[in-house]
């Protein structure tokens, strides 16, 4: 086993990776950005070093600067948690020619899974079930025309390097097809760099459902159950949990093993997970594979009771699967939350800043990962999720009520965060039913709100009464912060003053 | 003490006194039986008349002060009819206002040159932050009078984008 491995990340993943180094009696190295000094994967860290300015590009996405700490601290492996580094076949490679093990697949596995196109066209030999669609990029305008025509209208067409969203356009009828072809093309050249964009058969608000896979690298692979991914905003996750409502035994156990042939095809090592689209009629079809490990597996590792950071360890340490696929079951329910620093109320503007109060949920069924803590400015420089609120039950309405009374227990203030979006969607009677699809949230949203109710107003005046009557017995009375009867609010800031002058 | 505070446009008179044990309240000359006690700083464990509630205090950097109970959010004004200076009275509609970058970013583009007439909501600036871009628009109707940023710049939470009047 690893003595010390280095985390090339920051956020809750770097801290959820170095716990379990720390369960696993493994040394951690944390790196860092100037921006990032205090962030909270730096204070659970068993060691530290500074690797660049805040731009990702010069500290997180920064290879030789990774490497160079990687050799300097004495770490043996790197995980690359998701984002940044985790799926850079180039990161694999160097990872690999510097004589440190990269935690995940081999960088030949991530190369072919990186190009949609390329990853088509292995699959469509492994028999894989695919949308409709040409498996290349499209050459002309006649040629999108031909193809179009022969899958039938609607179609979708998406950028081959792809993913977010980018570069994908849908086109319901003919006449929309050029001009489509033309912005899709630009969008994922601006995107990904690569202009190449292929076209599918268009399934109308379909499921998107994930199977997660693990593989040792003695040729054993197996898949630990789905996760339901269709609660999303313009084609990012909101919610995930596992399993799904919609899935039976049945189609599970019948994308598991596409999903373990999609591996095997690959010649994946370690875990993985393989995204399909599943319509109304449950045919589903292989949409992609991430080759990282995804923010949502926590829901995987509760139902399945599997630590997969650990499995990810021994995995890249050469240890064989200490389970074969009969010896997984499934069993309860459990709901992510992902927790963004955003503004629900003013179209999910951003919201970096001072987390100036923290209060967490706790308790029954509640799992948090997070990487926030009051006191910490929120940097503006990357992603703004903060923390993924897990809960889960005995069955899907346990795991649900669980959440909600949570998302009641938690506060973050100073910053705006979307918990009270994911309230919404909790008491949703069609989310309760398990009645969603990819276009499910964004119809949600469109819909009215409920008038939220406002009868605590008499309770807010006397708390703001007393909150002023603490300030005011808590200013210095000697100092002349109390002149003027100034709003109590700035006798904060007049002590604050007097302190600095001291 | 007394206080006026506003809250929803609705104004409540509070008479507060510190007493033995806890607090003898009357909110607009009604008494109340409450107890308070502040559990940590901004955040205080309230019975009223034996209902329990957490009222969490967030101030902004504009000088806001919220309160929330439960999921909702109460924007209030404390002001103290005995003091001298009074609060200013925010959000005058004719004057000029200020277009303030709610978060700290980088200036993509600028949507609008400066004496442009503008319609209330209509776009001004693009910031980006986090990766997103956001079109910060108009908070009036009314005539650009003043750029402060160039595009490319970097901006601070609070900093003056443009002047709208």
């Amino acid at each position: 086993m690893f003595k010390k491995i280095l985390i090339a990340n920051r956020g809750e993943i770097a801290v959820r990776v170095i716990r379990a180094c720390r369960e696993m009696g493994i040394a951690s190295v944390a790196v860092y950005s100037d921006v990032d000094r205090a962030s909270l994967h730096v204070r659970k860290a068993d060691e530290a070093y500074h690797i660049g300015p805040a731009a990702a590009t010069e500290s997180y996405l920064n290879i030789a600067k990774i490497l160079e700490v990687a050799k300097r601290s004495g770490a043996e492996a790197i995980h690359p948690g998701y984002g940044f580094l985790s799926e850079n076949g180039q990161f694999a490679q160097a990872c690999a020619e510097a004589g440190v093990k990269f935690i995940g697949p081999t960088a030949a596995a991530m190369r072919m899974m990186g190009s949609k196109t390329r990853a088509r066209q292995a699959m469509e030999k492994a028999g894989v079930p695919f949308v409709p669609g040409t498996s290349r990029g499209l050459a002309s305008h006649d040629e999108a025309e031909q193809a179009a025509a022969r899958f039938g209208y609607p179609v979708m067409l998406k950028a081959a390097a792809g993913g977010g969203g980018k570069g994908m356009r849908l086109v319901r009828a003919p006449q929309e097809l050029r001009s489509a072809l033309d912005a899709a093309r630009s969008e994922a050249e601006r995107a990904f760099g690569d202009g190449e964009v292929y076209l599918e058969k268009a399934i109308l608000n379909p499921r998107h459902i994930e199977v997660q896979v693990l593989a040792d690298e003695h040729g054993n692979t197996v898949y630990l159950g789905e996760r339901e991914c269709s609660t999303q905003r313009r084609h990012q996750k909101v919610i995930e949990e596992a399993p799904s409502s919609f899935v039976d035994d049945d189609l599970r156990r019948r994308m598991g093993d596409v999903a373990v042939r999609v591996a095997q095809a690959a010649g994946y090592t370690n875990a993985g997970t393989i995204e399909f689209l599943v319509d109304a009629e449950r045919n589903f079809y292989f949409l992609e594979m991430n080759t990282r490990l995804q923010v949502e597996h926590p829901v995987t590792e509760i139902v399945t009771g599997l630590d997969l950071v650990h499995l990810q360890i021994r995995i890249a340490a050469g240890e064989k699967l200490p389970f074969a696929q009969d010896e997984i079951a499934l069993r309860g329910h459990a709901i992510e939350c992902r927790i963004y620093a955003e503004d629900p109320d003013n179209n999910y503007f951003p919201s970096p800043g001072k987390i100036t109060l923290l209060l967490a949920p706790s308790g029954p069924g509640i799992r948090r990962d997070s990487g926030m803590y009051e006191g910490w400015t929120v940097p503006v420089d990357y992603d703004p999720l903060l923390a993924k609120l897990i809960g889960y039950g005995t069955d899907r309405t346990q795991a649900i009520a669980r959440l909600q009374r949570a998302l009641d227990e938690y506060f973050v203030g100073g910053i705006k965060t979307n918990i009270s979006l994911f309230r919404r969607i909790l008491s949703d009677p069609d989310f309760g039913q398990g009645r969603i699809d990819t276009g499910y949230l964004d119809r949600l949203l469109a819909s009215p709100r409920q008038a939220e109710d406002r009868n605590h107003s008499a309770v807010a005046a006397i708390a703001a009464g007393v909150f002023a009557a603490m300030d005011a017995a808590m200013a210095p009375a000697s100092s002349n912060g109390n002149r003027n009867g100034l709003p109590a609010s700035s006798h904060w800031k007049e002590a604050a003053r007097q302190e600095a002058l001291q | 003490m007394i206080y006026d505070v506003l809250i929803d446009g609705k104004k409540y008179r509070l008479q507060l006194e510190r007493a033995e044990a806890g607090w003898v309240c009357h909110l607009n000359d009604s008494p109340v039986r409450l107890d308070a006690v502040l559990s940590r700083p901004e955040v205080l464990s309230i019975l009223i008349d034996g209902k329990a509630h957490e009222v969490k205090r967030e101030r902004s950097a504009n000088g806001e002060v919220h309160l929330w109970i439960g999921p909702s959010r109460y924007a209030v004004e404390v002001n103290d009819p005995r003091g001298l200076a009074r609060k200013r009275l925010a959000g005058d509609e004719r004057g000029p206002r200020r277009l303030v970058a709610p978060m700290p970013g980088k200036v993509l583009r600028i949507l609008i040159s400066e004496k442009a007439e503008v319609e209330a909501g209509q776009g001004i600036l693009v910031v980006e932050a986090m990766k997103m871009q956001n079109e910060i628009k108009a908070p009036k109707k009314g005539i650009v009078r003043k750029l402060m940023v160039v595009e490319g710049a970097a901006v601070n939470a609070g900093d003056i984008l443009a002047i709208v009047e």
